[in-house]
C-alpha cells in the first residue's frame, strides 16, 4: 500500500476509537512533556553557567606566572627546584608572549591591596586594573552606570557587595568620589636620595610613600570579570589599567624581586594575563608558553569538566524523564492490542481483499508512528509551558531575595526535534509487537471472528 | 460460457489440521477442474468441507497435500507475498455476512481493494463508480452499511469483489443472509455479471434450488470428498 493510503487509513482508525486512542496520545505526550522538561532545566542550567564563566572572561584569558612563584606560606613548591634560575617576567618576556599566534593582547596583572576612603569612612579592599578591551568581553554587560571613560580616566566601578558597605543603595553612588589611599613606591637614585622616575632605574631598593588618588565612581558591576582568577581574591574597585599602572603601588612581587639580584634593572611583573583569540587556542597557547619557561594557568580543563558534569547531568535529567515516556509506551502496546483484538475481522477481509502481511504489518506501525508524532508535539509543547512555569516560580522567589532573574529552562531547536524524533521511535518500538501479531492472524480465523 | 481452458485445477487437494486429539481432514484428496467462465455451486451439508475448499481456492489457505492450479499457476507454492498478489489481482470475495468495514462509506469500501493494489488515485474515482454502477448502487456513494438493507450490502461486497476486474469470483452463502427474494436478485446479478464480464464464478451454498436455477454445475461434498459435479439440471431444463 501506498504511504499516503497508509497514513490515511491509520488515521481513519485512530479516529474510530478517539478517545482511548487520544487518551493514549496524551500518555505519550506527558513522557515527552517530562523528558523535555527535564531536559530543559539541564540545558538552560549548562546555557547559565556558561553564559556567566564567558562573561567572566575565564575561558579564552591565560594566566602567566614566572615558574617559582611563591605559592603560600609554608606550602611545597609545585614542581622540584631546578637548579637553572627562573625566567623573569619581565616586559622582554611581555613582548615575546604578544608575538606568539593567536595573542590578542598581553597586560600586566595590577592587583593591590589598600584602602579606600568614603565620606571620611576607611575601607579595606583590593584594587585591580581592568585594560580596555573588557568593555567589550560582555563582564559589563547589564550593569549600573558606565564603564571607564578614557583608558586613563580617574573613574572607578564598584563591585555590587562593596557598593553595598559603602552606600544601602549602591545605584546611588553614580557620580561620586572616593579617595584611593595606596602605597607608592619609590626608587632610590644611586646617590640616595628619591627618585621620582621610573623604578626600571633603581639600584636594589625603594621607599614606599602613602599617596591619595580622588576616583569619580561611573559604576556598579555584579561581579568583577574573571574573579578570583589571578589569585587574590575578587578586587573589590575597578579602574582603568593604565591608571592602575601609574600609581606604581606598591605589590606582592616587589619584596621578592628586591632580594633578587636579576631583576635590579627591568620592570617585573607578579603575573600577566594573555588573551588567546578564541578558547580553542588556549590549550596551544598554554603549552608555547610554559616552553618558554613560565607558569601558565588557563580554565580549560575547568571548563572540560564542566561540561562533562553537564552532560551526565543531562543523562540523568534525560533518563529520569524518560521513565514516564516508557510508562506512556505500555498504553500504545495496550492500545494497540485492544485493537487488534476489535479490528480483528477487519484485519481478515483485508487480507481477504489481498493485503499483505507487510500491509498490516505497516498499518499498525504508522497508527502507532501518528500516535508518538502527535503526542510528541503536544508534549514538546507541555514541557515547554513546563519549563516556563518552573522558570516563572524560581524568578518569583529569586525577586523575593531581591535577586535577578535568570532564564532558567532552555528549549533549543535540537531538543524540540530529538524529543519529536525519540517519542515517533519510542512509539514505533511499542508498536512493534502490535503490528507483527495483527500481521501474522489467520485470515480464515479472523474471518471467523464475530 | 464455459470454455474448455480450466480456470482452476484441483489436484488431489487435502487439507488436514489437528483439533485437540482429532485429526479433521476438511477437503481430502480432492481433484476438480472448473473452466473458464462457468458458474459453479459448491453444495454440502454443514462440515462438509465446501468453505475450506473455498479458501483454498481464494489463496487465504494452503492445502496440506496437491496443487490449486488457478491459469496456469500453482497456487499452493506461493510465498505469502504473491499469495496477496495473487488474492488482490485474480480473486474477488465475497461473503455471507458482507465483511463491509462498517466505519467507512460505500465508496471507500468499494475503493479498499484498489488501495491494496496500489491504483493511481485518479484511476480510483472512476472504477468505484463503475463497479457501483454495475450493481445499481451510485446513488449512495456517501452512505456508510448499516444504513443499507442486506440485499445492497452485499451488492456493495459485490461491487468491492469487482472493482480489482478479477477473473474468478469467490462467493461464501452470497445469500445465506438475505430473504429468498433479495437472494434470488443477487444470484441473478451474480449470473449477469458471469455473462457480461466472462468471469468464473464458484459459490458455496445451502440452496440447492437456487444453485439449480443459476449454476452451471453442481459440486457435491460429503466429508471433505467430491461426491458428484454434475451439470445443473434444472437449469438445462428451464
Amino acid at each position: 500500500m501506498k504511504s499516503r493510503d497508509l497514513t490515511d487509513l491509520a488515521i481513519r482508525n485512530l479516529r474510530e476509537a478517539l478517545l482511548r486512542n487520544a487518551l493514549t496520545t496524551l500518555g505519550v505526550a506527558v513522557g515527552v512533556a517530562s523528558l523535555v522538561a527535564m531536559l530543559s532545566l539541564g540545558v538552560g542550567l549548562q546555557q547559565l553557567a556558561a553564559k556567566r564563566l564567558s562573561q567572566s572572561g575565564l575561558f579564552d584569558t591565560i594566566l602567566v606566572t614566572p615558574k617559582n612563584n611563591f605559592r603560600g606560606m609554608g606550602r611545597p613548591p609545585r614542581e622540584a627546584v631546578s637548579e637553572k634560575l627562573p625566567r623573569v617576567l619581565d616586559e622582554d618576556a611581555r613582548k615575546q608572549i604578544e608575538k606568539l599566534p593567536n595573542v590578542i593582547e598581553v597586560y600586566p596583572q595590577v592587583r593591590f591591596f589598600t584602602e579606600v576612603r568614603f565620606n571620611n569612612k576607611p575601607f579595606a579592599t583590593v584594587v585591580a586594573g581592568m585594560p580596555d578591551s573588557s568593555r567589550n568581553s560582555g563582564s559589563f554587560d547589564g550593569m549600573t552606570g558606565n564603564f571607564f571613560s578614557s583608558p586613563n580616566a580617574n573613574e572607578a566601578i564598584l563591585q555590587i557587595e562593596f557598593a553595598k558597605d559603602l552606600s544601602a543603595q549602591p545605584a546611588s553612588l553614580v557620580g561620586q568620589e572616593l579617595v584611593l589611599r595606596y602605597a607608592e613606591r619609590q626608587s632610590f637614585a644611586p646617590n640616595g636620595a628619591d627618585a621620582s622616575a621610573s623604578s626600571s632605574k633603581s639600584t636594589g631598593g625603594f621607599s614606599v610613600v602613602p599617596k591619595e588618588l580622588h576616583l569619580k565612581i561611573v559604576g556598579v558591576v555584579e561581579t568583577e570579570p574573571a574573579a578570583g582568577y589571578a589569585g587574590m581574591g575578587n578586587a573589590r574597585l575597578l579602574m582603568p589599567l593604565q591608571t592602575a599602572s601609574a600609581l606604581r603601588a606598591a605589590q606582592v612581587n616587589d619584596l621578592r624581586d628586591i632580594v633578587r639580584d636579576n631583576t635590579v634593572n627591568k620592570t617585573t611583573y607578579p603575573s600577566l594575563s594573555v588573551r588567546a583569540k578564541s578558547p580553542a587556542q588556549v590549550d596551544a597557547l598554554e603549552t608555547a608558553i610554559k616552553n618558554m619557561g613560565f607558569g601558565a594557568f588557563s580554565l580549560l580543563d575547568a571548563s572540560k569538566s564542566l561540561r562533562t558534569f553537564f552532560s551526565v547531568f543531562d543523562l540523568l535529567l534525560g533518563i529520569f524523564g524518560s521513565l514516564a515516556l516508557a510508562v506512556a509506551t505500555l498504553g500504545i502496546v495496550n492500545t494497540l492490542v485492544m485493537a487488534i483484538l476489535e479490528r480483528r475481522r477487519e484485519i481478515g477481509v483485508l487480507k481477504a481483499l489481498g493485503a499483505a502481511d507487510s500491509d498490516v504489518q505497516q498499518l499498525f506501525f504508522v497508527e502507532a508512528g501518528v500516535m508518538g508524532l502527535f503526542g510528541g508535539i503536544f508534549g514538546v509543547l507541555f514541557g515547554w509551558l513546563l519549563g516556563r512555569a518552573i522558570t516563572f516560580g524560581t524568578n518569583v522567589y529569586l525577586h523575593r531575595q531581591n535577586l535577578n532573574s535568570i532564564e532558567l529552562s532552555s528549549v533549543p531547536w535540537w531538543l524540540v526535534l530529538s524529543a519529536l524524533a525519540f517519542a515517533v521511535l519510542v512509539s514505533l518500538v511499542a508498536g512493534l509487537y502490535p503490528a507483527s501479531r495483527a500481521a501474522k492472524l489467520n485470515p480464515v480465523d479472523a474471518l471467523r471472528y464475530e | 460460457m464455459p470454455t474448455a481452458d480450466p480456470a482452476i485445477h484441483l489436484d488431489h487437494v487435502s487439507r488436514h489440521y489437528t483439533m485437540g486429539a482429532t485429526h479433521v481432514r476438511a477437503v481430502d484428496d480432492l481433484s476438480l477442474s472448473v473452466p473458464s467462465g462457468e458458474f459453479l455451486a459448491l453444495l454440502g451439508s454443514s462440515g462438509s468441507g465446501k468453505s475450506t475448499l473455498l479458501n483454498l481456492i481464494a489463496g487465504l489457505d494452503r492445502p496440506t497435500f496437491g496443487a490449486i492450479v488457478a491459469y496456469g499457476q500453482n497456487i499452493a507454492s506461493l510465498s505469502s507475498v504473491d499469495l496477496a498478489r495473487y488474492r488482490r489481482n485474480t480473486i474477488g470475495m465475497i461473503f455471507q455476512s458482507f465483511n463491509l468495514l462498517v466505519r467507512m462509506t460505500l465508496e471507500e469500501n468499494v475503493e479498499l481493494p484498489l488501495r491494496l493494489a496500489e491504483v493511481d488515485r485518479s484511476d480510483r474515482g472512476p472504477r468505484v463508480r463503475e463497479a457501483l454502477e454495475r450493481v445499481r448502487l451510485t446513488h449512495r456513494l456517501g452512505h456508510r452499511p448499516t444504513e443499507l438493507s442486506g440485499g445492497e450490502q452485499q451488492r456493495v461486497a459485490i461491487a468491492r469483489a469487482l472493482v480489482n476486474r478479477p477473473k474468478i469470483l469467490l462467493a461464501d452463502e452470497p445469500t445465506g443472509n438475505l430473504d429468498s427474494n433479495t437472494g434470488e436478485a443477487i444470484l441473478s446479478l451474480l449470473r449477469d455479471l458471469q455473462n457480461n464480464l466472462g468471469m468464473t464464478i464458484i459459490m458455496v451454498t445451502h440452496e440447492r434450488p437456487l444453485a439449480e436455477r443459476f449454476a452451471d454445475r453442481l459440486a457435491i461434498m460429503g466429508d471433505g470428498k467430491l461426491l458428484s459435479a454434475t451439470a445443473a439440471v434444472k437449469r438445462i431444463a428451464q
